[in-house]
């Protein structure tokens, strides 16, 4: 190859991957981002409540102007600086994407964030008392870690929102998803949860439901929020017309996809902050196998803790004990580690969804709605699968789409969340989400839904 | 029947689509020779191996374990020689393999015309793994690669090429992109999005030798009006033809390609061909003596799986359809569509203000019976027009259910009133409207068979 390269009249390495060298503006906005990052790190070690809130107000103000402009002129020139269109290159070369050196050390570093978190708040004192003054603005009181992590999952949705609306703007349904996935995360689990905690009311996000939300449909809870008022009634009407009759009618006409890519906000991270690793999924026998079996123990272990929780006064003598330990242990093992550390955590490493398909108990309940009582299906169109595999690789769910399309059959699968990618990278028109009747979804033999009617012709 | 040993000579789409519906018929042995690589492979994904979207192991549609599981024995190694006397392959390096049938899927090469330098290194064109991997190892120095021949694989590969930051010059023999194959509008639609993306597009030319550096390497091509255009790399993409040297060898009967009857028997006892190395001596209506596309190597297969195993099974392809993508419009072909229509069809194109996005139909003048469609920068529903095509379905009734046809994603924008707008204003003896939207998928697709019988009747008038 040397004898190659020096015949030719040019260097060689200043011609080929030139795509792929990031330009001024890019550095220049990365180099805004991790001053914000620095300066919020900074506060870790310099910011206490003595300090004056007119100080941190405009620390805090900087850091994350820095953080979010550096972030949505990088994402914005980006995307906006290339054609429409679906733009995959380079995804299984880069070391950020393809599980290399950066992709580890991003994993390692949110993994560690959580731990900290979830595990060694203390640690996190500075930062916490930096955002007091955003927290007093909002919610009249001063912060705690939830709402520190709350300001960054929100920025986190909303910048990289705008990335991924930039990227996919060839597209109206991923416009519109993720346009409302975003107003969803800033509106019912930032804003309104604020407002309800400066009017002294329960701060809840309103956006998550039992079994997401695993103490929503506790009797503790809700005797919590009706002694609150009309706002606790408010509440408790929301959960639970939202988990009896929402969740199962709404999945009915349109599948899991209305809340785990419309509304969820772990969804709404996976495909914002999370989208350029969705790739990373397993698409393998083998992870389908364990995940059925993980999803639906999760489920089942928080129907059983809720149920015995609504027991327990009949028989405090009995339950007490063990539905405090199980309560304790799902808290620290499923809320936290499971779905806080190693879902978002190894993002870089397994895909953006590790949490909402090995663990989510909801997205367990919407899948096993899906699957079995929906008209939501994915169709394949005809005979024009050729096989390329890219469905199969974009699929976050680790879904074999290409298994189904190249039979010509459907895809009906619980965990489907309907985030329509596979649909968009086909280069050949073979996937379309469709609602449709329940009875036609299914078609073995060529996915032509009324194969009996053309074979008469 | 039972206990045959059949081999199967190609592991691309054909010979392992025989493998498997062979499997699911009888236990014969079955074993799968394949030169190019260990495991089946979708060569049609290659592209997006080299632009970094899917790696090598993303384009196998089947696991590595799923050939075990089904007893489908694989073996790697180029066959040398077919000695159809004793029914067995000479491998290079002197192994063999004895056969009780044999079916032939080595599938088809770049076409060659004789161009002065077409085998010096840094020439190709793309079809195998192997042209990948030629691919892969001139890239890195390669600043300007000229393409000859305007198709499908031409735009892939430029695709690629800008991919990696390489300037590419296409040459295209005839006036507008593709011309021989797409009708004039549709045409000139691929050529606008090929220049888009910064091709330096050359209509009206052609190849005529490639000229090489003191290493043997391509330094520059010189086209047929005596221009000289630097380069490193030429990809050579004006079709391709059917691998039929092997077959040849052993006395089997071939045109262009390997000849089969319609139950895809060779001239040889004991020996099938199918896919992009095989030849129809009948050719069904509507179709080509030599298809080379994915889905006709896939029913092959099928085919002759059954006819092996007993299952008398003749080739009826059905109704034609095709697809495909210029950078980043999206192409969708049903039925008959010629470059020029023939005396007895009319034919219909609109497209939209970009230029970007179209629709043509073809129908007859007579009965108003829809014959093809070409569609642009829109996903339609195979089903449908299948359905359409077959039951000759009158140009009226088709674009007043025009909807029912739309396969594009949700919430996108929908043409059809625009299309129906301008049919009507130049076909106003055909008086359509629009009656399916999609959007009411199930309702709509229900009317649209339901009704069938009574809507045919109407037509014309």
């Amino acid at each position: 190859m040397n004898d190659l390269t020096s015949n030719l009249s040019y260097e060689s390495h200043s011609i080929a991957h030139s795509g792929d060298r990031l330009g001024v503006l890019e550095k220049t906005a990365l180099a805004f981002v991790a001053s914000g990052l620095l300066l919020l790190a900074a506060s870790l070690f310099g910011v206490s409540s003595k300090m004056p809130e007119a100080t941190r107000a405009l620390w805090l103000a900087v850091a994350w102007a820095s953080i979010a402009g550096g972030g949505l002129t990088f994402g914005l020139h980006k995307h906006l600086t290339d054609k429409p269109g679906i733009r995959n290159n380079r995804k299984t070369t880069d070391s950020l994407t393809a599980r290399g050196a950066w992709g580890w050390s991003l994993a390692i570093l949110l993994t560690s964030f959580y731990i900290v978190l979830y595990w060694f708040p203390g640690l996190l004192d500075g930062l916490i008392r930096l955002h007091d003054p955003l927290s007093q603005a909002l919610r009249g009181k001063a912060a705690d870690q939830w709402f520190v992590y709350g300001t960054f999952y929100t920025f986190a949705i909303l910048v990289m929102g705008a990335k991924a609306i930039a990227k996919y703007r060839h597209s109206r349904y991923q416009i519109l998803r993720t346009s409302v996935i975003m107003i969803t995360q800033l509106g019912f689990a930032y804003l309104l949860p604020a407002v309800f905690a400066k009017l002294n009311q329960p701060e809840v996000y309103l956006s998550y439901l039992w079994p997401l939300a695993y103490d929503k449909l506790f009797p503790g809870t809700l005797d919590q929020f009706l002694q609150a008022g009309n706002i606790g009634f408010f509440i408790v009407g929301w959960f639970v017309i939202g988990t009896l009759i929402a969740t199962p009618v709404l999945t009915y006409f349109y599948g899991k996809r209305w809340y785990c890519s419309w509304v969820c906000g772990c969804g709404g991270l996976a495909n914002t902050a999370g989208d350029s690793f969705r790739q990373n999924s397993d698409k393998s026998l083998k992870a389908w196998k364990i995940e059925r079996w993980t999803i639906h123990s999760v489920l089942a272990l928080i129907v059983i803790l809720t149920t015995l929780l609504w027991f327990e006064p009949v028989m405090p003598d009995v339950l007490k004990g063990p539905v405090y330990l199980l309560r304790q242990w799902y808290g620290f093992l499923i809320g936290a580690a499971f779905a806080g550390v190693i879902g978002v955590g190894f993002y870089p490493l397994m895909g953006t969804r590790v949490w909402c398909r090995f663990g989510c108990p909801m997205a367990a309940i919407l899948g096993l709605l899906q699957r079995f009582n929906s008209r939501f299906r994915i169709t394949t169109n005809g005979a024009q699968c050729i096989s390329c595999g890219n469905c199969s690789k974009y699929c976050e769910m680790g879904i074999d789409v290409r298994h189904y399309a190249q039979r010509g059959q459907n895809i009906i699968r619980a965990s489907c969340v309907g985030c329509g990618l596979c649909a968009a990278v086909c280069p050949r028109g073979v996937l379309s989400l469709e609602n449709g009747p329940k009875d036609d979804r299914y078609n073995h033999e060529k996915g032509l839904s009324l194969l009996g009617d053309l074979k008469s012709l | 029947m039972s206990n045959r040993h059949i081999v199967i000579l190609g592991n691309g789409i054909t010979g392992v689509t025989a493998a498997r519906y062979i499997r699911k018929r009888c236990d014969d042995r079955i074993t799968v020779v394949s030169g190019e690589s260990e495991h089946h492979f979708s060569r049609t994904a290659l592209m997006y191996i080299f632009m970094g979207d899917l790696t090598y192991q993303d384009t196998k549609p089947y696991s590595d374990d799923f050939w075990p599981k089904n007893r489908i024995e694989l073996k790697h190694g180029w066959v040398e020689q077919i000695d159809t006397g004793n029914q067995r392959l000479n491998f290079q390096g002197g192994d063999f393999l004895s056969y009780d049938e044999l079916i032939l899927a080595t599938g088809a090469r770049p076409n060659k015309f004789g161009w002065p330098g077409q085998d010096l290194e840094g020439v190709q064109g793309l079809y195998s793994y192997q042209d990948l991997e030629n691919m892969e190892k001139y890239a890195p120095t390669t600043r300007r690669a000229v393409i000859a021949g305007g198709g499908l694989i031409g735009v892939e590969v430029a695709e690629m090429l800008l991919s990696r930051g390489i300037e590419v010059t296409f040459l295209v023999r005839e006036k507008l992109f593709w011309n021989s194959v797409l009708p004039g509008g549709d045409a000139a639609l691929v050529g606008r999005e090929i220049l888009r993306h910064g091709v330096d597009l050359r209509m009206e030319s052609e190849l005529k030798e490639v000229l090489s550096d003191s290493k043997g390497r391509a330094r520059a091509v010189v086209t047929k009006s005596g221009e000289e255009i630097p380069c490193e790399m030429v990809f050579l993409t004006a079709g391709v033809s059917p691998n039929v040297a092997l077959a040849k060898d052993a006395g089997v009967a071939c045109d262009r390609g390997i000849l089969v009857d319609s139950c895809f028997r060779t001239s040889t006892p004991h020996v099938w061909a199918g896919g992009d190395c095989a030849q129809h001596r009948e050719v069904p209506p509507g179709r080509r003596p030599v298809e080379q596309v994915w889905y006709t190597g896939k029913i092959h297969g099928e085919h002759i799986a059954a006819n092996l195993c007993g299952e008398e099974r003749t080739y009826k392809p059905g109704i034609w359809f095709n697809s495909a993508k210029f950078f980043d419009i999206e192409y969708q072909t049903y039925g008959v569509v010629l470059s020029q229509p023939t005396p007895a069809e009319e034919d219909f194109f609109w497209e939209d203000k970009d230029g970007r996005i179209s629709i043509r139909l073809r129908f007859e003048k007579e009965s108003g019976a829809v014959t093809g469609v070409n569609v642009f920068g829109l996903r339609h529903r195979h089903v449908v027009w299948e359905h359409w095509i077959a039951g000759k379905i009158p140009v009226t009734d088709v674009l007043s259910d025009l909807g029912a046809a739309n396969f594009d994603p949700e919430f996108y924008h929908q043409y059809e009133p625009d299309i129906l707008a301008a049919f009507q204003a130049e076909f106003p003896q055909f008086p359509a409207r629009l009656r399916t939207r999609k959007g009411l998928f199930s309702d709509f697709i229900k009317n649209l068979f339901a009704h069938r019988g009574t809507e045919v009747t109407e037509v014309g008038a």
